[in-house]
């Protein structure tokens, strides 16, 4: 995993709440068996005019030319600013996967749905959620060019005008991030609790050991 | 000191490890497994070189993508049938127990564990699908995870979690003729929304949630996730312990004995203090109807379609519109009113036999309306198939006009060949309305098994509750 420490980013407005997953990258491309590539049919359905199916060649689809990602001036954003409850819906990993391959590297919302805010987590992508109010002065200060700093260690956004604003975020997944660690690896340092747990909870319920 | 919740036991039960910051390390009693959010998973432990930690605490299954015609003849998508067999070398490799598409059991993976006893109380429960929530049900911890989380389940048992804080939706008093455990469950959505339940467990509690059956229970745990909480809950009962006696993977001899003893525990403590509490008087729920693109938009049968310029919250205000504009619907136009193309009977929410039988019972002996396209029953596992059949469903289905298929995930999702054409519009009992949720362009209005046979008869929505179309039932 890409580790994440600063990031000075272009900001791409989605001004829409729940946003779902099925929205972020439709079914269809879930039949892939890899794990690259749905960059290009991130937000599919309201990216381009056509449906999109797996593995087509997006270079010549008719766009929707109303659709934020498409306008110019978002040309490489790296932080979506969006409304609540984001990535709601499905668990798919996908969806971040696709955001990530686009180029996102950090997502600001009032707020997150679980699921998904934990799969950005593991996939290199801050989701920061911010006070309604905060998200609302983000967007209403937002022009043409408009850029925010993300600082994960310090846990701070510095916004063109030098407001900073502190966001939370869990000690255990901060570090992970950090240092782009492999969460697996990490867990089976703790190879003896589990274990011993096992053991333990064996005497209770027998029958979840039996075979 | 307070007592504790349903969801504190469960959690307390299975911590292995907890970080300075609280985050802990939990223990997985049951993992299920389908073929979409598991291939990249196998393929990182492939290339970690990592083996399953416990195989046999592992279950998988193809249900998204498989067809529900011609079983014999395969999947004609390749890069459906891909994955599919992906999934099957994917279980031989790691000797991992799958129910392939032949496999009686084979089946909707939320309808397959419970069914086999696969999934039991007490247990954490995963699996990569966000309506593992479901499971939640018989009193077990379960919930949704990604194909990372799905690698870190494989390799080592465990995940890394963070406590949720505790919810109380409480359900009292009795349902009116008619009224369903979808009904209540879109009820509860619609009152707290689909964002209600972020950061929560909800137990579900009430006499109304009492007197569901196990199968009704799964529906309302199945769609906590559309209230936004990761994992649904109901405490154990007798409904409960007799629901899993004789499954084929429960304990059985002493081990029964012990597991029952143990299950009885598994209820909120009478002075356990929750964080939040929502109340709901049974009584008051009518048949539900979705009219947006969200579960949260949704409405009683006998309303109308709401008016955004009612909304004074701008952000909703435009998400509304949104949804009018995509559904091709006008405020205060009556839900009755509304027509559709098609019917879908099925998903993890409403595949069960009580589901079945409920849309039967309103079908039996009248025919699917001129202008619908196509109704489908499809039955959540073959075992299901098999009763629903030795029960004559099928047959009543059939000359209704309804087609009767092999069970999967079908057109909840459209990954497989049933979908909706675009603009098209269909009563549905799955879980999701979003935009091309059940094909590109696809129009989804979610409610119970009932409504939509009852739809699919009329060709609009009509009201199961009211006294006349029960007399018209008779």
């Amino acid at each position: 995993m890409r580790a994440f420490t600063k990031i000075d980013a272009l900001v791409a407005p989605l001004d829409r709440a729940n946003v779902d997953t099925d929205a972020i990258i439709p079914k269809q491309f879930l039949k892939s068996i890899r794990r690259a590539g749905f960059g290009p049919f991130l937000f599919d359905e309201w990216r381009y005019k056509d449906h999109g199916e797996p593995d087509m060649d997006c270079t010549n689809r008719p766009i929707n030319p109303d659709f934020v990602l498409n306008k110019p001036e978002y040309k490489g954003a790296e932080l979506l600013l969006t409304r609540e409850n984001f990535g709601c819906g499905s668990s798919r990993e996908h969806a971040p996967w696709a955001l990530e391959d686009f180029g996102f590297r950090a997502i600001i919302a009032p707020s997150f749905a679980d699921i998904f805010y934990n799969n950005c987590f593991k996939n290199g992508i801050l989701p920061i959620v911010l006070d309604a109010a905060i998200v609302d002065d983000l967007f209403n200060e937002l022009t043409e060019g408009y850029r925010l700093t993300v600082d994960l260690d310090s846990q701070k956004i510095v916004t063109p005008s030098g407001r900073e604003i502190v966001f939370e975020v869990d000690a255990n997944r901060k570090f992970r991030l950090l240092n782009g660690l492999d969460d697996i690896a990490l867990t089976l340092q703790h190879a003896d609790q589990i274990h011993a747990y096992e053991t333990e909870r064996a005497k209770r319920a027998p029958w979840l050991f039996a075979s | 000191m307070s007592g504790k919740t349903l969801y504190d036991k469960l959690w307390e039960d299975h911590v292995v490890h907890t970080e300075d910051d609280g985050s802990s390390l939990i223990y997985i009693d049951r993992h299920l497994v389908h073929e979409v959010t598991s291939p990249q998973a196998f393929e990182g432990l492939r290339l970690a070189g990592r083996k399953p930690w416990r195989q046999a605490r592992n279950l998988a299954v193809a249900d998204h993508n498989v067809p529900t015609t011609d079983r014999d003849k395969g999947i004609a998508d390749p890069v459906s049938r891909l994955q599919v067999e992906t999934l099957e070398k994917n279980c031989a490799e790691f000797g991992i127990t799958e129910f392939d598409m032949s496999d009686i059991r084979q089946g909707i993976v939320h309808v397959v564990g419970p069914e086999q006893g696969a999934t039991l109380p007490g247990m954490t429960v995963v699996c990569g699908d966000s309506h593992t929530s479901t499971h939640g049900a018989s009193g077990a911890l379960a919930f949704g995870i990604g194909t990372s989380e799905v690698e870190h389940v494989l390799a080592t048992q465990c995940l890394v979690q963070k406590k949720a804080k505790n919810m109380l939706i409480k359900v009292d008093g009795e349902v009116r003729p008619g009224i369903t455990a979808k009904d209540i469950v879109l009820a509860i959505i619609g009152k707290i929304g689909t964002a209600g339940g972020n950061g929560y467990t909800i137990e579900f509690a009430g006499s109304a949630i009492r007197a569901l059956s196990m199968e009704g229970r799964m529906t309302v745990c199945n769609m906590a996730i559309e209230a936004g909480a990761r994992a649904g809950l109901i405490g154990v009962d007798d409904v409960t312990i007799d629901y899993y006696h004789d499954r084929p993977l429960s304990p059985k001899g002493n081990d029964w004995f012990m597991a029952e003893r143990m299950w009885q525990q598994l209820h909120s403590d009478p002075d356990a203090v929750f964080d939040k509490v929502v109340e709901l008087n049974a009584a008051d729920i009518k048949p539900q109807v979705t009219w947006g693109t969200s579960p949260e938009l949704v409405v009683p049968v006998d309303a109308s379609v709401p008016d955004p310029a009612q909304e004074t919250d701008s952000t909703k205000r435009e998400s509304m519109k949104r949804a009018l504009q995509y559904m091709d619907l006008k405020p205060g136009l009556a839900i009755t009113d509304i027509k559709l193309d098609k019917v879908f009977i099925g998903s993890c929410t409403n595949s069960r036999i009580e589901d079945l039988r409920a849309a039967a019972t309103v079908a039996k002996g009248k025919k699917v309306a001129d202008n619908i396209k196509l109704a489908l029953v499809v039955p959540g596992s073959g075992l299901i198939k098999q009763q629903a059949e030795a029960e004559g469903l099928d047959k009543i289905f059939i000359e209704s006009g309804f087609e009767w298929r092999d069970p999967g995930c079908s057109m909840c999702l459209a990954m497989n060949a049933d979908r909706l054409e675009p603009g098209e519009r269909c009563a549905s009992t799955s879980n999701r309305n979003f935009e091309g949720r059940q094909g590109y362009g696809g129009r989804t209005h979610l409610v119970s098994p009932a409504m939509a046979a009852a739809a699919a008869i009329a060709g609009h929505f009509v009201d199961v509750s009211t006294e006349a179309n029960q007399g018209a039932q008779a």
